[in-house]
């Protein structure tokens, strides 16, 4: 090799020779030993905030940087073109749509009343038991302008950043369902981290069956919970939710439903597929939650309120289109007085007066409107008798006839758990225990004494 | 061996206007991530890898492509949540390669292009792989199939966008 090498320059000549002759292979060397040391030192780097620091930083900020604005551009600009064409088309069905959503918002007013009572039940209870909620205060929408492009990264790229008050980790929604959480936060725009990444975790639980877990991608880029016991309950569409146990996301948001049940490789434990609640490969706009809090917010406080009002109201008209309101002893003035307002607590259903006394009608027992909370009265051995019998099974449809008289329109039942809502319906109970006693037989049925016993109500309305 | 290359004009290399050079690049970064947005089934294709192979065997130069590739590597890196260097080593690597061979064989064959970019593109897998799962410990999963699925398609649009490109470039025979 250094055979040709003049006298007196045999090392320098070797050296340039061998720089010559391998610089190639020399250069790529340093460009690979260059970033494998860049990527010990990223990777080192300690903390729990998943962002870039330093020129690391900066180099991602100046990649973002250029491609985001034409990327912005040819966001805006197809938005702006299929905005116009779809506000045309659109028109041609706004009538139709618009009815369609009128009598979905009736709908939905029902439910909200249902809901707006739970939600109050459920703060009474978190309130005895101490529970602290995260109430979302605030959230910033943005527009999704890129992805990462990559199979091995599910990374997006949102229009807002520092400037609109985006920090990292903070956790992306959709109005289906959760997105991911924010990355790196540059001035405008910013990284968001989905949940489909296997880099990503989130906490969750299952609804039903309220088995927790940490949510992430697979390789395939399939969000499951991984790792968790086997349980024969978990069934594919069970909802799952976050649980919050991750600092990050508020505890109930909907994050998808089970997809299935796959054993994790070393077989002892499984991994339960999800298929997302919001479509993370059609995303277009996001909501990113800036603010949470422990306290209610005062638009939520509101939105409870109106619809404790809906409720009421909707409980009076209900109310008033029972035939039970409707009380045929009374006179028609009365009629009109009481079927005005709330005010005046309305008589229960009262059967006409039986033309001559009978063995199963207990005269003796006063009428219920005369009796207090808690009263009990010895019953006579002739109503004694009449109950003793099987008819007095009877009275369990008057029972049943009398149920509708009560003011209360709810919806649907539910268990009350708070200690002064059963207070209150005990004593409601105790009221309405004696009206049973009180419906007596028509004519028709003193004369076929097997008959069943008719509804109390003469136009059949129940 | 039809191959190989066997003229002068076939050995030649080919310059770029240098907005070619910047701008590519960046389109190729541009629509990769807008793109995949809307269809997510085109990260399989990898437009900046096709970048990196169309400089290395126009220009033949492994030094000009081990930078060019470890540049637009870099880039890509900067649009994932991958440590920077992650893609830049691997299309470093895919360039220098691609320079070297470029000089023994005819590149301007179609049919050479398509082994060539099959070829490479599994490479930047391996390095990849290698990369993630055994010295950053991040979750890779070779799937062969799959892999052999999306060389071929970075193969079938390279074929494609390299005769596109060749309209772009000046000859220095």
């Amino acid at each position: 090799m250094t055979g040709g090498a003049p006298a007196g320059l045999g090392r320098s000549w070797v050296m340039e020779s061998f720089f010559s002759r391998y610089r190639n292979a020399l250069v790529l060397i340093t460009v690979l030993m260059v970033q494998v040391v860049g990527l010990a030192v990223q990777v080192r780097r300690p903390g729990p905030n998943p962002s870039d620091k330093g020129s690391v930083r900066l180099i991602r900020s100046w990649v973002v940087g250029l491609v985001s604005p034409p990327e912005r551009l040819l966001r805006s600009t197809g938005h702006g073109v299929r905005s116009v064409w779809m506000n045309y088309v659109d028109l041609i069905h706004v009538r139709q749509q618009n009815e369609n959503l009128k009598s979905q918002l009736d709908g939905l007013r029902l439910e909200e009343e249902s809901l707006a009572e739970d939600a109050r039940q459920g703060q009474r209870l978190q309130a005895l038991l101490g529970f602290k909620e995260k109430y979302i205060y605030k959230t910033v929408a943005a527009q999704v302008i890129g992805a990462s492009g990559t199979e091995q990264s599910k990374v997006l790229l949102i229009d807002k950043g520092s400037r609109d008050g985006l920090k990292p980790d903070m956790p992306v929604i959709t109005p289906d369902g959760i997105v991911g959480k924010t990355r790196d936060v540059f001035a405008h725009t910013s990284q968001v981290l989905e949940i489909n990444d296997p880099t990503s975790g989130a906490g969750v639980v299952l609804e039903k069956t309220r088995i927790r877990g940490v949510l992430r991608g697979d390789t395939w880029g399939h969000p499951e919970i991984v790792n968790i016991s086997p349980d024969e309950r978990i069934e594919k569409g069970d909802a799952v939710v976050t649980s919050g146990g991750d600092a990050i996301y508020p505890r109930g948001l909907a994050v998808g439903t089970v997809q299935k049940v796959v054993p994790d490789p070393d077989g002892t434990l499984v991994n339960v597929q999800i298929r997302p609640a919001a479509n993370l490969s059609r995303l277009e706009e996001v909501l990113i939650i800036t603010s949470t809090g422990s306290v209610m917010p005062n638009q939520m406080q509101e939105d409870l309120t109106q619809a404790a009002d809906a409720e009421q109201k909707a409980s009076d008209v209900l109310a008033e289109r029972l035939p039970s309101r409707i009380d045929p002893n009374a006179a028609p003035g009365a009629q009109q007085q009481s079927s005005n307002a709330g005010a005046v607590p309305v008589q229960p259903p009262r059967p006409p007066q039986a033309l001559h006394p009978d063995r199963y009608t207990p005269s003796d027992t006063p009428p219920a409107t005369d009796l207090v909370p808690g009263q009990r009265f010895a019953p006579t051995e002739a109503s004694a008798s009449a109950l003793s019998e099987p008819e007095a099974a009877g009275s369990s449809s008057a029972d049943a006839a009398a149920e509708p008289a009560k003011p209360s329109a709810r919806p649907r039942s539910r268990p009350e758990t708070s200690p002064a809502e059963q207070g209150s319906s005990s004593a409601v109970k105790k009221t309405a225990k004696p009206e049973p006693k009180e419906p007596s037989k028509s004519p028709a049925d003193e004369s076929n004494p097997s008959a069943p016993p008719q509804s109390p109500n003469p136009q059949g309305g129940f | 061996m039809a191959l190989m290359a066997s003229s002068r004009r076939e050995v030649g290399s080919r310059s770029f206007p240098l907005l070619i050079y910047i701008l590519v690049p960046l389109l190729a970064l541009g629509l990769q991530s807008l793109i995949s947005l809307h269809l997510p089934s085109f990260d399989l294709i990898d437009l900046p890898l096709l970048v990196t192979i169309y400089y290395a065997i126009s220009r033949r130069e492994p030094i000009t492509a081990t930078l060019v590739g470890a540049v637009i590597g870099i880039a890509q890196d900067g649009l994932t949540h991958n440590p920077l260097g992650v893609f830049g080593i691997s299309k470093a690597v895919v360039g220098y390669m691609a320079a070297s061979l470029g000089v023994r064989v005819d590149t301007e064959n179609h049919g050479t292009r398509l082994l060539l970019i099959f070829g490479f593109t599994l490479a930047q897998t391996g390095v990849l792989y290698l990369l993630e799962r055994h010295m950053l410990g991040q979750p890779f999963a070779w799937h062969g199939v799959h892999e052999v699925i999306r060389a071929l398609l970075n193969a079938l649009v390279g074929v494609v966008m390299f005769a596109l490109l060749d309209l772009s470039r000046s000859h220095e025979d």
